[in-house]
């Protein structure tokens, strides 16, 4: 009973956490946002006692239930754990017991908070288990789920309903599907080979919480007096922590998952009280290539094909190829608003993708840079940081963003544009452009006189760096490609103009 | 009366009094019209095979009153990912018309992005070159030496695998005024050219199309004692019958101005690109209620083929279904009486009160430098405006529905890289738009809306 309802609660809570990282629309964000909220390290770095506290008390009541229903990765390695005992039923007393490797924990767990305090963040990131998963989740499994989010978008469409749309399919960063494959492949063996190993070896949750569970009040216990020896408990559990010659349970390990009491034909294991009776980046440089910028009306037309070449006409209809635009060096990375600082947001965030999967607007992706690797960061390649959106900052569980209001969010400078003439069109082309000024949504570009004495001359847009608030629509509107004439920079720290 | 004789068959009695009484009615409209012209292209009722057809007073050319507007052929896309025209369809497409009656296709060497004469003639090549007309045109908007616009007018011998073009067109005058039109086909020696050729039996009949002011056209007419226009293909619906937008001319004026000179009109956006069948709701129940059984674009095609001087109605037919439709609509052609003219001129009226953009999807400004997809944006909007979705204020009742339903169908319809957004005025397209739609302007707008939805601060 007591297994079958912690299965349940695990399957609930995976299941929801999964969606919230594969959610396309916003739509589970609030709904489920609060069980990002509710893992264990996102909560530690969000300094947010009361969860940390919550969690601690619930494992000192009833043991590692954490990492049984609410870590997502240890439900994960359960199923697959799980699937492996389905294709044979030997397989499911396929364990057997194993003295606890203390010293590699505990080296683990030091190396973990040397690395929090340190700022090697991508140690952290990798080793934090939720945003491991997150990281699976977010990146390869959305891939199949917004495929299918898609295709009821095309539907939906045929049949002139707006209830599904479609979105994008893109590699967000090619580091981080590698460490998740990586990271799929490497659970998967354990899982699929020892249980929880991962969980009481390598975790620092695991081995954290573990310390606190020594003590839990609720544990299973076994019977000696109904006990037959028959090995099967011992064999069954996947945290290799029920030694039968002692007739004791590793509770540091033990994950509650209730297995053993399931698996005993004696029912000489119980969960019960246990005090009772006993018995047992840098410098910017600016694109100096003259030819990388992008030329729009001299670009090769997608469909000129059939037309002869000693024949000029212009032809009616096809669209223009559209270059794709790079990514320009900022001379500090941009970190959404709510982060507070760039410093702050990379102390919090464990890189568990959940704000670059729900960004509806294509900005955020993971970086790539080796010492904050997988931390989102900001670019205006395929959108901007739209003012009415603020997704990443309502469902940041580890207060890497904290919540700050559409209003709050309109007026926080995470950074500030600066024009690049060399690649203006209004500047070198003398276009008439201000496609940047006009979408500016504070006001903060204007379009002067090229010559001021020469009201003839072409206009050319400055940027007042007070007002600006780098919200990027300037460098995504901004005709020139593959370099935008205009380049948001990040700021260290942010702050409210 | 052959014709009242088929519809008795297959309709019941009372629709047989009825459409009788209709008969007899636009017969005394027909009658009327043709006794003012004064060389008559009259009405030649022949319903063999259903279709109607219309006499050319100049030649005798027995022309279907229902043309094939080749600058809508369907599209697929090819191994390289290029858009390219869908042959097999164009030969189906083309077969059932030739085998229902039509046999007056109308190209030229810019549609399709350069491949509608090529793909028209495919298809037409199945067929005897005697039993269809074939009309393209001279289209040298970017470059008009007499040495390039030579070049193209060969081309289009050579796509056409054809001797002789039966109906030939100075492509698209009026936009740039008289100005640019001395400067395409007079400077250059065009016109000349194209009269000796008229002679030689290398165009048998020649003519212009025209989107402009009166004054050119006016000009225009003026011409004709000279060049002698065979025929001229004017822009002509029952909106701008009266109502013309931007700088085009209302189509009661050019019909009549024709008419007086017995030049035989071939009639182009007789739907106004589709916007004549995408009604707003509340019109379509309008002309539903007057007409169940028939389609809302059969009455736009109805009014174009009542004018006795018409000689075709041209129709860009992607889809079998609008082919089946507008063959229904025209074999044979019931002509409108004064009440559904009537009816149809208040219609016009009730448009109007309706803020679509007039484009057409005529791609004449695509490609835009800058990658926007002009034409789907504008379409875009004016199908919100039609299906209501387009709203004042955010306290509007059904404010929700239609935010989601333009912003959502506002990404499916545009690509993100290619929306309004991205347009940074240039211009370029201004010049290109034979409806003088202010582009760019209406792009902008179309983005303060779009904006004002997302940001969801409607005042």
């Amino acid at each position: 009973m007591l297994r079958k309802i912690r299965i349940v609660l695990a399957a609930i809570c995976f299941l929801c956490i999964t969606l919230l990282f594969m959610d396309v629309t916003g739509a589970l964000h609030p709904i489920f946002g609060w069980l990002a909220r509710l893992q264990f390290l996102p909560a530690l770095l969000a300094m947010n006692v009361g969860i940390v506290a919550l969690l601690i008390v619930l494992t000192l009541l009833f043991g590692r239930v954490y990492c049984s229903v609410i870590c997502p990765m240890g439900v994960f390695q359960d199923i697959i754990s799980w699937f492996r005992g389905k294709l044979k039923k030997k397989n499911r007393y396929r364990f057997s017991y194993s003295p606890a490797r203390n010293w590699v924990r505990y080296a683990f767990l030091a190396a973990f908070i040397i690395a929090l305090i340190a700022g090697i963040h991508v140690f952290v990131a990798i080793l934090a288990p939720y945003s491991a998963y997150g990281r699976i989740a977010g990146t390869l499994f959305a891939l199949v789920y917004q495929a299918f989010n898609n295709l009821f978008a095309f539907v939906a469409e045929h049949y002139e309903s707006y209830s599904f749309y479609s979105r994008d399919i893109w590699f967000k960063g090619l580091s981080t599907v590698i460490v998740s494959v990586v990271t799929l492949i490497v659970f998967f063996i354990f899982a699929w080979k020892k249980g929880r190993m991962y969980c009481n070896t390598v975790c620092p949750v695991g081995t954290l919480l573990g310390l606190v569970s020594r003590f839990s009040v609720f544990v299973p216990v076994i019977d000696t007096d109904k006990c037959r020896n028959c090995g099967l408990c011992s064999r069954r559990c996947k945290s290799s922590c029920i030694n039968m010659k002692e007739h004791t349970i590793d509770y540091s390990r033990c994950v509650a998952c209730m297995d053993c009491i399931d698996a005993c034909s004696e029912g000489a294991i119980s969960y019960r009280f246990r005090y009772g009776r006993s018995k047992s980046r840098e410098s910017s440089t600016e694109p100096q290539n003259q030819g990388r910028r992008m030329f729009i009306a001299s670009t090769v037309m997608a469909t000129a094909a059939a037309t002869v070449k000693a024949q000029e006409m212009k032809v009616d209809g096809g669209l223009a190829k559209i270059q794709k635009k790079e990514i320009p060096q900022r001379r500090a990375p941009l970190k959404p608003a709510g982060s507070m600082s760039i410093r702050n947001f990379e102390q919090h965030c464990t890189a568990c993708q959940l704000c670059v999967s729900a960004c509806p607007n294509g900005v955020l992706r993971p970086s790539v840079s080796l010492l904050t690797l997988m931390q989102p960061e900001m670019s205006f390649e395929r959108g901007f940081c739209r003012p009415e959106c603020t997704t990443c900052s309502d469902i940041c569980p580890a207060g890497a963003i904290v919540a700050v209001s559409k209003e709050e969010k309109s007026s926080i400078q995470i950074g500030h544009a600066e024009v690049t003439y060399d690649n203006c069109l209004a500047y070198s082309d003398g276009v008439k452009c201000g496609n940047c000024a006009r979408h500016c949504p504070t006001g903060a570009i204007s379009m002067v006189y090229k010559n001021p004495e020469d009201k003839n001359s072409a206009r050319i847009p400055v940027v007042n760096e007070e007002h600006c608030i780098g919200c990027g629509a300037c460098e995504y509107l901004c005709p020139s490609r593959p370099f935008s004439a205009i380049t948001v920079h990040g700021h260290e720290v942010h702050k409210t103009i | 009366m052959n014709s009242k004789d088929n519809t008795a068959k297959v309709i019941g009695r009372r629709d047989f009094l009825k459409s009788a009484g209709l008969s007899a009615l636009t017969l005394g409209l027909a009658a009327g019209c043709s006794g003012a012209a004064t060389t008559s292209s009259a009405v030649t009722s022949g319903t063999e095979g259903g279709m109607t057809y219309r006499t050319n007073p100049g030649n005798g050319d027995k022309v279907s009153i229902l043309g094939y507007g080749c600058m809508r052929w369907p599209m697929t896309r090819n191994q390289d990912g290029k858009d390219v025209v869908d042959q097999d369809a164009v030969n189906r497409l083309v077969d059932y018309a030739i085998e229902h009656g039509v046999n007056y296709f109308d190209t030229a060497p810019v549609y399709l992005q350069g491949q509608s004469e090529k793909a028209t003639a495919v298809a037409l090549a199945r067929h005897p070159r005697e039993s269809y007309f074939i009309a393209t045109k001279l289209s040298n908007f970017s470059n008009w030496t007499r040495e390039n616009s030579m070049l193209m007018y060969r081309k289009s011998f050579e796509n056409l695998q054809t001797d002789y073009i039966d109906y030939y067109l100075l492509h698209s005058i009026g936009g740039g005024g008289i100005k640019h039109f001395n400067e395409r086909y007079v400077d250059n020696g065009m016109l000349d050219f194209l009269m000796e050729e008229r002679k030689k039996g290398k165009i048998r009949n020649l003519g212009f199309s025209f989107h402009g002011n009166k004054e050119c056209f006016d000009y225009m007419m003026g011409l004709h004692e000279t060049v002698h226009w065979d025929f001229v293909q004017i822009q002509l619906n029952y909106v701008d019958w009266r109502h013309a937008t931007g700088n085009n001319t209302d189509a009661e004026y050019l019909y009549s101005e024709l008419h007086k000179r017995g030049i035989p009109s071939v009639i182009m956006e007789p739907l106004l690109g589709g916007r004549l069948s995408k009604v707003p709701d509340h019109v379509a129940e309008t002309l539903k209620t007057r007409n169940p059984g028939e389609s809302v674009a059969s009455w736009a095609f109805r009014f174009a083929g009542t004018y006795p001087d018409v000689l075709c109605v041209l129709s860009g037919m992607t889809y079998m279904e609008h082919l089946q439709d507008n063959l229904k609509t025209y074999s044979p052609l019931r002509l409108l009486d004064e009440q559904e003219l009537e009816f149809l001129e208040e219609t016009a009226q009730l448009m109007m009160k309706y803020p679509t953009i007039p484009c057409n999807d005529c791609k004449y400004c695509m490609p835009c430098p800058y990658g926007i997809d002009i034409p789907a944006i504008l379409l875009h909007y004016n199908k919100c405006v039609n299906e209501g979705n387009v709203v004042r204020a955010a306290s509007d009742e059904n404010y929700r529905k239609s935010r989601k339903a333009f912003l959502v169908g506002y990404d499916r319809a545009v690509e993100k890289l290619r929306q309004a957004d991205h347009c940074i005025g240039c211009n370029t397209c201004v010049s290109h738009c034979p409806q003088n739609i202010k582009i760019p302007m209406e792009l902008q707008r179309i983005n303060a809306y779009v904006e004002h939805l997302k940001q969801d601060n409607l005042e």
